[in-house]
C-alpha cells in the first residue's frame, strides 16, 4: 500500500486501475471532472488496458457503456451536473436492463442559472432511475467506495448500477493523502456477466416490455435494490477485513451519538466540517448519523435511530420544491420526533461552521421548519 | 428467483432467442423497391438500420428481406444511382 496525496477524482482512477474496466467512455468537457482525465492518461501510458471511448456528448458516454455492458464486460464513466441530466434517459435504461455499470458522480448544481458548483441536485434528481447511490466523505472512501461499488452492482442477486457520489470541488478537487491498494487481493471477483454477445447462441437485449409483462420487471428492480442493503453491509465488512476500513455499517455512520440527546443527519464531505465542529467546540449533545447509501435507503437503521433522540435536523444539498428537501421529506415519515430541514450549500455556497452552530441550536429548540442557511432574503413569501 | 412466475420474467428483460421469431415487415407504410439501375455498390447494405438490405453476391443486386424491413427508406435515400423506389404498402 502507497501513500499518496491526491484528489478524489484521481483516488477514483487509482480505484479504476485496479478493477480493470475493459471499457471507459466519457465525454471531456466541463461539467466533467478529473476523473476520466486521469484515466485517459493512465490508457495512454499503458498502465491500464481499458477501451477508451471518447463520445461527443453524455448520452452517448452512458449509452456506449450501455452497450459495452451488453457485450459482457465491465464498464466505468463519469459525469456531473448537466452531464447527468443529458445521461437521465439511458440511466433508466441501464437499471431496467440490469446492467452493472458504475459511474463517478462529482455532485454539482444544475443550471440556471448557470452553476457548475458543488450540491446534490443532480444525483438527487436521478434517484428514481434504479441506481445505487453511495455518497462518499473523503477521497479515501471515493476509492474504496468504487471498488465496493462494482462487488455489490455485479453480485447476481443485485445486478443494478452504481453511482458513486463525490462532493464536486470539496472532493473531487482537493489534495488529501489516500492509500492506494497495491493490488485488490482477491476482494473483487472477475466480472461474471449474465449476458453477452455470443454470436452463436444469439439473444435479444433492449427488448419490449408490454403491460402484461412491464410492471414485473420493475417489481424485480425494486426487490434488488432491497437486497441491496444486505449486500452493501456484507461488502463494507468483507473490505474491511481486506483493507482495514470501514464505513459505518455500509449504510450509514454514527459519530458522536452515544451521549447525544438530538441529531444531525447529513451526506457527504461536510460530515466531516460536522464532525470537525464536534470536536473543536466539545459538543456532547449533538451526535451525527451520516447516511451513506441515499438508495437504497437505510429506512430501518433510520427508523431505529431516529426515535431514540429528542429532535433531529437534516443538513442537505438539495431541494425539492414544492415539499422541503429530499433526505427530509424521506426521513418524516420514520420518526415521530421533531425534525428539522436545513437547506444549505446549494450551487457551491460555503457551508461555515457558525451556519453549522446555528443548525445545532434550531434541531435543540425541536424545530420542525425548512430553513434556507444564510439566507441574504428578507421577506413575507406569503406561502 | 426460483418460482415459476419469475421464470418467464428474466432479469433485465433480455430474451434467451432471436429476435428473429417477430417479423416486423407488417410494420411498413412504404415498400422500397430495388430497380435494374441497381449497380451492387453495398452503400445501403451498410446503412440500413435493421440489416434487412443485401447485396446477392451472384446476381451483384441488392435484395430486401420484407420479413423485417421497416420501410424506413434510408436505402432509397442513400443509393447514389436512384436505384430504389417506394410504393405504398398495400
Ligand atoms: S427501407 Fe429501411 S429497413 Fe427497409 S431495406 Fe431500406 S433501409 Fe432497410
Ligand atoms: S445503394 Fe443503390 S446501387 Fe448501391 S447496392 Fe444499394 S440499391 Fe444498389
Amino acid at each position: 500500500m502507497v501513500k499518496k496525496v491526491v484528489e478524489a477524482s484521481q483516488a477514483i482512477a487509482e480505484a479504476l486501475k485496479l478493477c480493470k474496466p475493459a471499457v471507459i467512455a466519457a465525454y471531456p468537457i466541463t461539467p466533467q471532472t478529473h476523473i476520466v482525465e486521469h484515466l485517459s492518461q493512465m490508457v495512454a501510458d499503458g498502465d491500464l488496458k481499458s477501451e477508451y471511448i471518447r463520445v461527443e456528448s453524455e448520452h452517448s458516454a452512458m449509452s456506449a457503456c450501455f452497450g459495452a455492458a451488453c457485450a459482457g464486460v465491465r464498464t466505468f464513466t463519469a459525469t456531473a451536473s448537466q452531464g447527468l441530466e443529458l445521461m437521465h434517459e439511458i440511466l433508466h435504461i441501464v437499471s431496467g436492463s440490469r446492467l452493472p455499470i458504475v459511474m463517478a458522480v462529482a455532485n454539482r448544481a444544475v443550471s440556471g442559472p448557470i452553476n457548475i458548483w458543488n450540491d446534490w441536485s443532480d444525483a438527487m434528481a436521478a434517484r428514481d432511475c434504479g441506481w445505487i447511490q453511495l455518497y462518499c466523505e473523503t477521497a479515501q472512501e471515493a476509492l474504496d467506495t468504487v471498488i465496493q461499488a462494482y462487488k455489490i452492482s455485479e453480485n447476481h442477486e443485485i445486478l443494478l448500477p452504481t453511482m458513486v457520489c463525490i462532493d464536486g470541488f470539496y472532493l473531487s478537487h482537493t489534495y488529501e493523502p489516500v492509500d492506494v491498494p497495491d493490488s485488490l487481493n482477491g476482494f473483487l471477483p472477475d466480472y461474471d456477466p449474465v449476458v453477452s454477445i455470443d454470436m452463436k447462441n444469439p439473444i435479444t437485449q433492449g427488448s419490449f416490455g408490454t403491460p402484461p409483462h412491464f410492471q414485473e420487471f420493475r417489481e424485480q428492480q425494486y426487490h434488488a435494490m432491497n437486497r441491496a442493503k444486505r449486500v452493501i453491509k456484507q461488502t463494507n465488512k468483507e473490505f474491511a477485513e481486506k483493507f482495514g476500513r470501514s464505513y459505518g455499517n455500509g449504510l450509514i455512520e454514527t459519530y458522536n451519538i452515544d451521549k447525544a440527546k438530538h441529531i444531525i443527519i447529513s451526506l457527504g464531505s461536510i460530515c466531516g466540517t460536522i464532525k470537525y465542529l464536534l470536536e473543536k467546540d466539545n459538543i456532547k449533545d449533538v451526535g451525527l448519523v451520516r447516511i451513506k447509501s441515499f438508495r437504497p435507503f437505510p429506512e430501518e437503521e433510520l427508523r431505529e435511530i431516529l426515535n431514540e433522540y429528542e429532535s433531529v435536523g437534516v443538513l442537505e444539498k438539495a431541494v425539492t420544491l414544492g415539499i422541503g428537501g429530499p433526505v427530509w421529506s424521506e426521513l418524516r415519515g420514520l420518526t415521530s420526533k421533531p425534525i428539522a430541514d436545513f437547506i444549505g450549500g446549494l450551487g457551491g455556497r460555503d457551508i461555515t461552521l457558525d451556519n453549522i452552530r446555528e443548525v445545532f441550536d434550531k434541531i435543540r429548540s425541536s424545530d420542525t421548519g425548512v430553513h434556507w442557511l444564510g439566507s441574504k432574503l428578507k421577506g413575507d413569501y406569503d406561502d | 428467483m426460483n418460482d415459476e412466475k419469475e421464470e418467464k420474467f428474466n432479469i433485465g428483460a433480455h430474451v434467451y432467442e432471436s429476435s428473429e421469431s417477430n417479423k416486423t415487415g407488417s410494420w411498413r407504410a412504404f415498400k422500397p423497391i430495388v430497380t435494374d439501375k441497381c449497380i451492387g455498390c453495398g452503400t445501403c447494405e451498410k446503412t440500413c438500420p435493421d440489416g434487412t438490405i443485401k447485396v446477392n453476391p451472384k446476381t451483384k443486386k441488392a435484395e430486401i428481406d420484407y420479413d423485417y424491413c421497416k420501410g424506413c427508406l434510408i436505402c432509397m435515400n442513400v443509393c447514389p444511382v436512384k436505384a430504389i423506389e417506394k410504393e405504398i404498402e398495400k
